[in-house]
């Protein structure tokens, strides 16, 4: 070991192994939801090492962007197996992050002292969403020039005059043009990497505070001789031998898409993007992507107040900052929701079919039916949010055990 | 956490197996990556075979026809200039063509199918500049013992009218004979050898 | 709270259904196979016929076509009009500017028609055996899956000519209460029905007029043809992506069994 003394002297890599893997203590209990945080690592690593190799085949101009796709999905040894892992796993990267908050919303893996690793969570939320959004202009095909033509739209909605210029500024021009395509990708290109670190003070939080679990215990509060906890187990290798397994089942359904649906009914690659942009010629309905569509349900929800689209816009963008102050709303006594009351529950599953609802009414048009349905959902969006100090409070909880259970 | 009672070689063979087969597994997904470096179909596309249409190509003249984005010359030379290519032997650096620059059909004093046409990659064997076409006998820059070829200005090398190199000079070895064909009397298709296509 | 429920339901129900655009009646079965290479050569034939004097396919080269069975020398003969090399993409000479002066919107690349049209194969089938004669368009004719069609009907000579059978729907609101055979039958109906009753005309089926030199089955082989090779063109790797889909599940599989058995044996540490 003499190599490794030589590092070490050097480079702290022993400390650093133990510290964030060999002696690093996670509690036994994980369950099945434990498996999407190192997926989600693993997707971000699809994305940027398959971002990087198209970019060195894409054109970012108006005039050769959607060509230059076509190229490399026909033209390039393949090209296409490369856009398709891209493409797939930019809506994988968003579900597996979905399930990683919800674990994070049923087992209060918020509370304190986890608020600010929670926080950091959101804001790499936040970047992945600006980061999906420029990539999605970047194809150049109906969906992408109109739907970027939309959400730009929005900031043109913010009142005392600065909407309109804020938005040509965003574009560098009067319509979406190439222009907003160069710095579009530029930016889509950086993101990534602001993502990995921000992923990498995310686990540096995670492992000053220490992993939550399924029953919401604290287990360095119990700790043995050693000053080892009780119902802790080394990450490496109990953990990282089950991520593997983890991993191996989420490429059998990853790659199943890829190789076998990758347009997975027009969720992922939508019809119309394979029409190129065309600045004179609307499609007849608009979409975003899956995973956008709760936030543009609730946009639409929202009717136009005094001539405006703001309020609609500070809704959708209220929708996403209320999930900063969550640590602060859950005012129950226990953290996860295996000790929590039927009050507690009957919120969350009302705000999984909540989202869901959502996120499937901005898929469709809309009709009188749908923008009240919409608007019903949006109020008990806001309402899990906004009402959990109370109902949180009032929740019969059960009483939390000492130890993990299994 | 103890670990009584475990099978302690059947656990190091799973755990191999598993890295054997995830190493495996990594390979694979190499191949993309590295094969999508490779010319696409469009660049094999543009580096095609090139036809060549020489039935204008008058005795003395040179033509220039691109290939894979290089220069490639014909040059059609008059029965003065075969006669004057046996007198160079001496000033060669390589006048039987030995080193491997021709397909083995151009192996030749000519170093070409057709005597009179020379099929040649127009960059000089040093640097990759492209040589000048000097066909005229004796000028004054050259000298009297010159009997047309090509000379590399960027660094004074000089090539005869079958693009073998002359001694002394920078440039190593003789001009590249692309691969090529005569697909009729007047057209050559230059980038593929006959019989191929 | 019942009707709520199914009120809700019935909103999100057509999912499925929300690409549908351009309307037109539910697409006929086209029944395509992209591994039969005959079908593509024959489509490619035709398109290079019939579809290529205002349409281009320009993300395609040529020498895709080797890869379902044809050489060179039967690429260059049979689709190739122009000449030009083999790894030559599939252009026209016509430009957009032309096109829009000449038939009022330029004809639109075909390369992605099977991906963009929602049914892709199946549209595209019932597109071309569609057309009927319409004295009210431009061209005299118009399609029952694209309304007021901006092309000709360039296969008729094949096809024949096909007339309309009209119905006539009496509509109130978005219902239709009615459906008669002639326009005089549904006047009559009209006649003591308040305002809030349209009349409207639409296509029930197609007669074929004038024969065409071809037989009906005869020419839904074109047709499927057509829809074949517009297809394989569309993702010219797909059937090459499942094959490779298949290998690289097998191997997954593989690897997360091993991996499971490897997880169960160091967790028997964990009490």
């Amino acid at each position: 070991m003499s190599f490794m003394n030589w590092i070490d002297e050097r480079f702290p890599a022993t400390k650093v192994w133990n510290e964030h893997l060999a002696q690093y203590y996670a509690p036994k209990n994980f369950n099945f939801w434990y498996f999407f945080g190192s997926l989600a690592m693993l997707v971000l690593v699809n994305q940027i090492v398959t971002g990087v190799w198209l970019a060195m085949m894409y054109k970012p101009s108006a005039t050769e962007a959607f060509a230059s796709v076509e190229y490399i999905m026909r033209d390039v040894e393949y090209g296409w197996l490369l856009r398709y892992l891209h493409s797939t796993g930019a809506s994988m990267f968003f579900l597996v992050v979905y399930l990683h908050m919800f674990r994070g919303l049923i087992y209060g893996s918020y509370r304190k002292p986890r608020e600010l690793l929670w926080i950091i969570g959101v804001i790499i939320y936040v970047a992945m969403m600006a980061t999906a959004f420029m990539g999605y202009l970047l194809p150049w095909g109906q969906m992408s020039y109109w739907g970027a033509q939309v959400i730009v739209n929005l900031f043109a909605a913010f009142p005392f005059g600065i909407g309109e210029p804020l938005s040509v500024w965003i574009r560098g021009d009067y319509v979406i043009s190439d222009a907003t395509l160069n710095r579009f990708f530029a930016l889509h290109f950086l993101l990534p990497f602001v993502l990995a670190a921000l992923v990498f003070i995310h686990i540096v939080a995670l492992h000053k505070v220490g992993s939550n679990n399924p029953d919401g215990i604290e287990i360095k509060k119990n700790k043995d001789e050693n000053g080892i906890p009780k119902d802790g187990i080394p990450f490496h290798p109990y953990y990282t031998v089950k991520d593997v397994v983890g991993v191996g089942v989420f490429m059998i359904f990853f790659l199943g898409i890829v190789f076998f649906w990758p347009d997975f009914g027009g969720f992922f690659l939508e019809a119309p993007n394979f029409e190129p942009a065309n600045p004179l010629k609307t499609p007849e309905h608009i979409v975003p992507v899956w995973y956008f569509t709760p936030f543009y349900a609730m946009l639409r929800a929202v009717p136009p107040m005094l001539n405006s689209q703001f309020p609609g816009v500070v809704v959708m963008f209220a929708a996403i900052i209320v999930l900063f102050f969550l640590p602060w709303l859950d005012r129950s006594p226990v953290k996860s929701i295996r000790y929590k009351g039927m009050l507690f529950k009957g919120a969350i599953a009302t705000f999984v079919v909540t989202f869901v609802a959502l996120a499937a009414l901005g898929t469709l048009p809309s009709t009188p039916t749908r923008t009240l349905l919409a608007q019903i959902f949006t109020a008990l969006y806001f309402a899990f949010f906004l009402l959990m100090p109370f109902y949180s409070k009032m929740d019969k909880t059960k009483p939390v055990p000492e130890r993990v259970t299994k | 956490m103890s670990s009584e009672g475990v099978d302690l070689k059947k656990r190091r063979f799973l755990t191999a197996s598993t890295a054997v087969v995830g190493t495996v597994g990594a390979g694979f997904a190499a191949v993309p990556f590295i094969a999508s470096w490779l010319p696409s179909e469009r660049a094999k596309a543009a580096g095609a075979p090139e036809e060549a249409d020489i039935s204008k190509l008058e005795p003395g003249a040179l033509l220039r026809v691109k290939w894979r984005g290089k220069v490639c010359w014909v040059v059609h030379r008059t029965e003065q200039n075969l006669t004057d290519m046996k007198t160079l032997v001496d000033k060669l650096a390589d006048p039987d063509s030995e080193v491997p620059q021709q397909p083995d059909y151009c192996k030749n004093e000519t170093r070409s199918i057709k005597p009179q046409y020379g099929v040649l990659v127009g960059i000089c064997t040093h640097l990759g500049c492209s040589p000048t076409y000097r066909p005229e006998v004796a000028p004054a820059d050259l000298g009297p013992d010159w009997k047309g070829g090509f000379f590399c200005p960027c660094h004074g090398s000089f090539f005869d009218l079958a693009g073998r190199v002359y001694s002394g000079v920078p440039a190593p070895t003789n001009l590249v004979v692309p691969p090529h064909q005569y697909l009729s009397d007047d057209m050559i298709l230059i980038g593929i050898d006959g019989g191929a296509a | 709270m019942k009707k709520l429920i199914v009120g809700m339901i019935l909103a999100l129900l057509p999912v499925t259904g929300m690409s549908a655009g351009g309307g037109g009646p539910a697409p006929l079965q086209a029944n395509i196979d992209l591994s039969n290479h005959a079908s593509i050569q024959r489509g490619a034939k035709l398109f290079a016929n019939y579809c290529m004097g205002c349409h281009s396919a320009k993300y395609v080269r040529y020498k895709l076509f080797t890869e379902v069975g044809l050489s060179e020398d039967d690429i260059k003969d049979n689709l190739m009009f122009a000449g030009g090399k083999i790894g030559d993409l599939m252009t026209i000479a016509m430009t957009d500017e032309d096109a829009g002066g000449w038939f009022g919107a330029p004809a639109p690349d075909l390369t992605l028609t099977a991906r963009i049209r929602p049914g892709g194969a199946d549209w595209i089938y019932s597109y071309l055996k569609s057309f009927y004669v319409d004295p009210s368009r431009p061209l005299g004719v118009n399609n029952t899956y694209f309304s007021n069609v901006g092309m000709p009907h360039v296969l008729w000579e094949m096809q024949g000519i096909q007339t309309p059978v009209y119905k006539y729907e009496i509509h109130h609101g978005s219902d239709t209460v009615a459906v008669f055979d002639t326009e005089a039958e549904a006047d009559a109906y009209l006649k003591d029905k308040d305002e809030n009753h349209r009349l409207e005309r639409v296509v029930d089926r197609l007669e074929m007029a004038q024969a065409g030199t071809l037989s009906a089955a005869e020419y839904d082989q074109v047709a499927r043809d057509l829809a074949t090779f517009m297809t394989y063109i569309a993702e010219p790797i797909k059937l090459e992506r499942q094959r490779m889909g298949i290998w690289v599940m097998l191997f997954l599989v593989v690897f997360t069994v091993l991996a499971y058995f490897m997880k169960k044996e160091w967790w028997k540490d964990v009490h």
